[in-house]
């Protein structure tokens, strides 16, 4: 098998099997989800599920229904931002729907899908819980709030320079 | 100004740390509660404040707490529901955030109360920021013997564990939160059995929502008469209310419903009335799952009464004429917006979330969804909100869950007090595409501007 946790990833997983009872670790499979698709390049293939099975010694397919069932675990592979944009009520009644185009028309893809060079995924979701910071979207681990396009802009500009830093 | 019970330090620098928490008198009520008080008179105190769960059903907490069974040599279980997903609402994240020490507080009082040694903060997966701040506070409160074994010499162990969901509207329901919990899809249990005789792992457990654990500490302080007194009949203490939607100042505010929404809305203090010098068209109160109510509807009662922000006065006239207090979720609209695409996007929202166990919610959210998605492009028909009328009818009540509920109440508020705004979509098919049917006889009866 390739995909394996690395010692830091491994004592992290150790870290929370640990919070639940004993032959109770099944319940560690929600937060190490979390790390195997932080740890496996932002999404989990059959692999990486089947690989977290065998570490919390359950079936597969309880891995498998738990991953189809939670809008946070990528089931393909997706750029290295992730642009997880709110389209539900308050943000909507807030211009999420220009916010939504705006990025469309700058990153040039359509939600659902991954910019060429694999630096963008757009994805629309339901309510963030940002609602009076809106309209907004999730990056990674964090909140963009009070988009404007000008702020849409800046931070397109602030990735691709990570980016570029990091090649 | 209001009485601040939870908010009253969150201005204060550094109150997300235990050092300044605990100058500031953190952990002194966690103190009295542990060394002086018996669990009975805890519990005592908490239902004679009269709160009220603040995760959105409003069930008295202390007798929650009193249904918990108690088994010889099984382990009990308090879990924090901090799941907050229902639209509208972002209040528990702004206590998270901010006042990590006193949920942990509350949590260790109430964990004390109900016999759990092991506590579970359930975290909605998006919030990983606010998962981590937690984390620094609970190593804060067990480096300084708030948590971990035999605290303060009381012989009481208790550990908190933060537990992140991974985006699931339906894992804010206890059962399904409990499913979660345990590592498995968020499909709702049928009850009985209640959380209270057979939760997580088939141990007894008390679901409580982020708000409702924190105001323990207030309630313990104060004594549970001294915080009845406070607010009005069965609203009793302070609600956090979590405003958005096209209002000058959307944010987080605490109030001891006794406040008008029309004060609530208008007053400076709070909302600070409608942004852009807009008028109101309606609101949803209470989060999205309650019924809409239009401006006429929202400022007064049916009965020509002002309407407050507690409990009872939301609720006045029934669904009729009324809505509900909810998760204090508070969304305005303004004259722009259109009723339609606002109940569409919420029809989406419950047909994403529906878990798909009961096929009441999983193929009704669905339909409602592509009939108002029609109506909204301009190719509803007349016959299209009958039709809407009777799935939500059909769906209501008929599901293992609330979801179902939730589900169906927008779309039937909107049809029961915006129908014309449907009819006049189906009628006018191509200036619907570009113009909003605007307020028409919904106008704000009370900031009609000169």
């Amino acid at each position: 098998m390739s995909l394996q946790f690395n010692n830091e990833q491994m004592t992290e997983f150790k870290r929370l099997v640990v919070r639940y009872p004993e032959g109770k670790q099944k319940s560690a499979l929600l937060p190490v989800l979390h790390l195997a698709q932080d740890s496996f390049g932002g999404w989990l293939p059959t692999e990486a599920m089947d690989y977290v099975a065998g570490l919390l010694s359950i079936e597969p397919i309880e891995v498998y229904e738990v991953a189809t069932f939670y809008s946070m675990y990528n089931l393909k592979p997706v750029g290295k931002f992730v642009f997880e944009v709110c389209q539900t009520g308050p943000c909507m009644i807030s211009g999420s729907d220009n916010i939504i185009a705006y990025i469309q028309n700058q990153l040039g893809i359509q939600p659902g899908e991954t910019t060429k060079d694999g630096v963008f995924t757009l994805k629309l979701v339901e309510c963030l819980g940002a609602c009076g910071y809106a309209p907004m979207m999730q990056v990674g681990k964090i909140y963009r709030e009070h988009l404007t396009k000008e702020k849409v802009d800046a931070i397109i500009e602030e990735y691709r320079m990570q980016v570029v830093a990091q090649n | 100004m209001g009485v601040k019970l939870l908010l009253e330090k969150a201005n204060v620098p550094g109150i997300r740390t235990y050092d300044v928490y605990r100058r500031e008198g953190g952990y002194v009520t966690a103190e009295k509660a542990l060394k002086e008080m018996t669990i009975e008179a805890i519990v005592e105190e908490v239902k004679k404040s009269g709160l009220r769960g603040r995760g959105g059903a409003g069930f008295p907490a202390g007798m929650k707490w009193s249904f918990i069974a108690k088994p010889e040599g099984v382990p009990r279980h308090l879990v924090c529901n901090a799941d907050e997903s229902e639209p509208g609402t972002f209040k528990d994240r702004y206590l998270m955030e901010f006042l990590p020490h006193l949920l942990i507080e509350g949590l260790l009082i109430s964990s004390f109360a109900l016999g759990s040694n092991d506590t579970y903060i359930y975290i909605r997966g998006e919030y990983a920021w606010v998962a981590t701040i937690l984390e620094e506070a609970i190593e804060e409160a067990t480096k300084n013997g708030f948590l971990g074994n035999n605290i303060l010499g009381t012989g009481f162990d208790c550990r908190i564990h933060v537990h992140r969901g991974a985006g699931a509207y339906i894992c804010g329901e206890e059962t399904a939160l409990i499913e979660s919990l345990e590592g498995k899809r968020g499909n709702p249990r049928i009850k009985p059995p209640f959380p209270a005789i057979q939760g997580v792992w088939m141990r007894p457990t008390v679901v409580n929502n982020v708000e409702t654990l924190a105001a323990i500490v207030p309630i313990i302080k104060m004594g549970g008469e001294e915080y009845a007194k406070i607010g009005i009949g069965r609203s009793t203490g302070t609600k956090l209310i979590s405003a958005c939607g096209n209002i000058n100042k959307p944010g987080v505010y605490e109030i001891d419903m006794t406040i008008s929404v029309e004060d609530f809305i208008y007053s400076d203090e709070y909302c600070g009335g409608i942004a852009n010098g807009k008028k109101l068209k309606a609101c949803i109160p209470g989060g999205s799952s309650v019924p809409i109510l239009p401006a006429n509807l929202l400022l007064k009662t049916a009965k020509g009464e002002t309407r407050y922000m507690n409990y009872e006065s939301l609720s006045d006239g029934g669904f009729a004429t009324g809505s509900m207090m909810g998760s204090g979720g508070f969304i305005v609209l303004d004259e722009d917006q259109c009723i339609v695409k606002n109940t569409l996007t919420l029809a989406r929202f419950y047909r994403h979330e529906s878990c798909g166990q009961c096929s009441p919610c999983r193929e009704g959210t669905g339909w409602m969804e592509k009939i108002i998605q029609k109506i909204e492009l301009g190719k509803g028909e007349i016959s299209d909100i009958d039709l809407l009328w009777d799935i939500q009818r059909k769906i209501e009540g008929n599901t293992i869950c609330p979801l179902g509920d939730a589900a169906a109440w927008p779309v039937a508020a909107a049809i029961r007090h915006f129908r014309d705004e449907f009819e006049w979509h189906i009628n006018n098919r191509e200036l619907s595409q570009t113009s909003n049917f605007g307020l028409q006889h919904y106008a704000d009866p009370i900031h009609v501007p000169a």
